[in-house]
């Protein structure tokens, strides 16, 4: 079947959603992990770059989650390309 | 599939069965709570816990038995988000996660964080990359998916071999860790352990396949992830009185661990003092096992006679002294007799007591990130975290067995929100291991470290009892106090010991038993299942006979995965080392061979076969061949590339990978047109359904 300019933009706001969601990933993994020596000397809730590997990062990647399905969910139904009503 | 007018009532139905199930299960455990206040032997409550699980697994299993090809494969695709989530945290969680991570935690401090986040972060790909695609494509394996994507044989074929390679592997481990529990608390040999838990794996997925296997890691779930709670917060409570372990471990228990770190290292103080006491004679010791290895070097077989004779002649002088020290004559003669016979224990002997050394160090303090002791090693540290965590992350996102579960929800839109359930399922459990870790580190530290010996903490002498590679305590500097640098703790300890610790009773190690035996049962249901399935559907059906009728392909299905158990469970029983090496190998494995394939299949329409063969192969070529060069059990030991660690490999794998499938699919022509409107019906939840 051929794609609608329509399809076209849900999937290039799908890939704009995805690289956003994975740079706040590469973020919250990488860059605060190479950082966690000079991290640690911050201390909020226990030293900052500890916590955050034990839990800021988990916090992360839930909330990833949680808003790329909600996001794409809503987006399905906005172009019309839910499926059939559950 | 959609739009079935009964899933809403079968969630229903599924919450009211899986909310009785809760209740009964905790009635069994108030009940042999009760037994155990009226006497019961701990044994005969190790067996009730063993045996009650087991039957209630094989009893799901045996309720969901189906002849059905859909049920068999993907639980007939009607797992509604949240239970799949439930299903796949219990998927996910091994053994290793259930027992072994809060240890290594533990014993490693701020470099175990690789595994919370390396285990967590994963999904992140799998919600972004893989999972509604993979679920709109909607076939039974991840092979499958290569097999139609790429056209042809040989990606499938690539495919099958490597979901092979890294799923028996971690299946081994997760065995291994069956025989372990059962042996440890029910006092069955580990072979027979081994088999007992086969038995209630096979029973599970031999008659239901996928929907039998689904429903029984729901309620191992439950049981696991109760086990891990009720311990942990109690002892929440009783050091801090706080009932939010993730929240006391922080505020109130690390910056006294922290404290008690700098004291320990601080030789002004009296427990430094005491430490630095202990630190003195493990130096002392390895020195002269030093000398002796040196001595051994230069004068060989005669070195090895004027040593013993030496021993002889300290012997009769003791014993010659006045007053008589029987003590020392004991521990002399000890010396003597234990005086290794030839040149080569010799050599291991003195190596490793020379090996002590290690325990004559500083505490390393539990917060402290990438510690070496200079700039160069600590750089190297952080680079191999990081990579440790870019592998385990990838391959998360490409074990075939976490992957094949978002085959099973009935619609994209429940895959997406099953992704969300599974992390979270999961997050429970490894936000709550370190600060279990730090609540441990805080009762050894504050409490253990300055008890007089004659007065161990229950917990301490009864483990020590049991397994000294768990708890190993000795009075090093005879000074009748415990200190640090005198007790040894395997990692397994910290989960397997809290009840005890919390002061909680034995009902509750048996709960902690049950729950580690579910979490390596359901995950090696889940590996077993994989194996067979992509022997079965992708070799058989798919390639060597298409026209078999359902019912063929179902016997041979079934018959594969008792093989494939048997088979697992044999290599297990003849317990093949360096097993913490293969589970992580296999996630180095599954990155570098499927990653790379999968999500470009989905995201460029350009990549083709040769593509993917060249990149599936060139990925696990480099994988595989780095290991070997480089991991010791190989005998190699070439030089490391920019000083990575074996067990990264994947970080050399992946990109190589992403790269074969570019050159590949650059230099021959580009997919056919079926296939690039394949990837549009995977891209869009629903094609036809365009409204506008």
């Amino acid at each position: 079947m051929p794609l609608t300019e329509k399809h076209r933009e849900y999937w290039h706001r799908n890939l704009k959603l995805t690289s956003l969601l994975l740079a706040i990933w590469f973020l919250a993994t990488f860059v605060v992990s190479w950082y966690a020596r000079e991290l640690n000397e911050i201390v909020l809730i226990g030293p900052l770059g500890f916590y955050m590997g034990a839990q800021g990062a988990l916090i992360v990647y839930v909330l990833i989650i949680w808003y790329y399905a909600r996001r794409m969910n809503q987006m399905d139904k906005q172009y019309g390309v839910q499926e059939g009503d559950e | 599939m959609a739009g079935r007018p009964s899933n809403a009532h079968f969630l229903q139905q599924l919450q009211r069965y899986y909310s009785f199930y809760t209740g009964g299960f905790v009635a069994f455990v108030v009940m042999v709570g009760i037994l155990e206040m009226l006497g019961v032997s701990i044994k005969i409550l190790g067996y009730i816990f063993l045996f009650a699980t087991i039957l209630l697994y094989a009893g799901i299993g045996f309720m969901a038995k189906t002849a059905d090809v859909s049920e068999y494969y993907v639980a007939g695709r009607r797992v509604p988000a949240l239970f799949n989530g439930m299903a796949t945290g219990a998927d996910w969680m091994s053994a290793a996660s259930f027992i072994g991570m809060a240890g290594t935690l533990y014993l490693t401090g701020y470099d175990g964080l690789a595994f919370v986040m390396g285990w967590t972060g994963g999904y992140c790909l799998v919600a972004l990359f893989l999972a509604p695609y993979l679920r709109k494509f909607g076939q039974f394996t991840i092979p499958d998916f290569l097999g139609a994507r790429y056209g042809g044989n040989i990606p499938r074929l690539i495919g099958v071999f490597a979901t092979i390679l890294c799923s028996f592997t971690y299946v081994i481990a997760q065995i291994y860790g069956v025989g372990i529990i059962t042996s440890r608390f029910t006092g069955l040999e580990f072979t027979i352990g081994v088999f007992v838990g086969l038995a209630g794996i096979l029973v599970c997925s031999f008659l239901g396949g996928m929907k039998a296997v689904t429903w029984t890691q729901v309620a191992q779930y439950i049981i696991l992830i109760v086990a891990y709670m009720i311990p942990v917060v109690w002892l929440s409570v009783k050091h801090t009185g706080n009932p939010v372990p993730q929240i006391s471990a922080y505020t109130s228990a690390l910056p006294k661990v922290s404290a008690l770190e700098k004291e320990f290292n601080d030789p002004e103080t009296a427990k430094g003092r005491a430490e630095e006491s202990v630190r003195q004679i493990f130096r002392e010791r390895a020195a002269a096992a030093r000398d002796r290895l040196q001595g051994l070097d230069a004068g060989g077989s005669e070195f090895l006679v004027s040593e013993k004779a030496k021993l002889a002649e300290e012997l009769k002088t003791l014993k010659g002294t006045v007053p008589i020290n029987y003590r020392a004559i004991e521990a002399a003669e000890k010396a003597l007799r234990q005086f290794p016979a030839d040149i080569a224990t010799a050599r291991t002997a003195w190596s490793a007591d020379e090996a002590i050394k290690a325990r004559a160090g500083p505490v390393k303090p539990h917060a402290e990130a990438f510690a070496a002791k200079d700039e160069v090693g600590r750089d190297i540290a952080r680079k191999n975290f990081l990579a440790l965590v870019f592998c385990l992350m990838v391959g998360t996102a490409a074990l075939p067995h976490i992957l094949m579960r978002f085959y099973t929800t009935p619609s994209v839109e429940q895959a997406r929100r099953s992704v969300f359930w599974s992390l979270f399922f999961i997050f429970l459990l490894y936000v709550t291991a370190p600060a279990l870790a730090i609540l441990v580190k805080f009762e050894v530290y504050s409490n253990l470290v300055g008890t007089s010996f004659a007065q161990l903490p229950a917990w301490v002498s009864n483990w020590a009892a049991v397994d000294k590679t768990l708890m190993n305590i000795t009075d090093i500097n005879k000074d009748g106090l415990v200190q640090l640098a005198e007790v040894v703790i395997g990692g397994d300890l910290v989960v397997l010991a809290t009840p005890e610790i919390a002061g909680l009773p034995y009902v509750i190690s048996g709960l902690v038993a049950a729950g580690g035996l579910a979490a390596a049962l359901s995950t090696a249901d889940g590996l077993l299942l994989t194996i067979a399935n992509a022997l079965s559907h992708d070799v058989y059906y798919k390639i060597i006979d298409p026209n078999a009728p359902t019912t063929r392909r179902l016997v041979v299905s079934k018959s594969l995965l008792l093989l494939v158990a048997v088979v697992a469970a044999y290599v297990t029983s003849l317990k093949p080392g360096d097993i913490l090496f293969l589970v992580s190998a296999a996630f180095s494995l599954a990155a570098s061979a499927f990653f790379p394939a999968l999500v470009l299949g989905i995201f460029w329409k350009r990549a083709n076969q040769l593509g993917a063969i060249l990149g599936m192969v060139a990925g696990l070529g480099i994988c595989m061949y780095y290991m070997i060069q480089t991991y010791p059990f190989f005998g190699i030991n070439a030089a490391k590339w920019w000083g990575i660690n074996p067990i990264s490999a994947g970080i050399f794998g992946v990109p190589t990978g992403f790269i074969g499938v570019v050159i590949g699919s650059l230099i021959s022509p580009a997919p056919s047109r079926e296939i690039q409107a394949l990837v549009d019906y995977v891209r869009y939840p629903n094609l036809k359904g365009d409204t506008a």
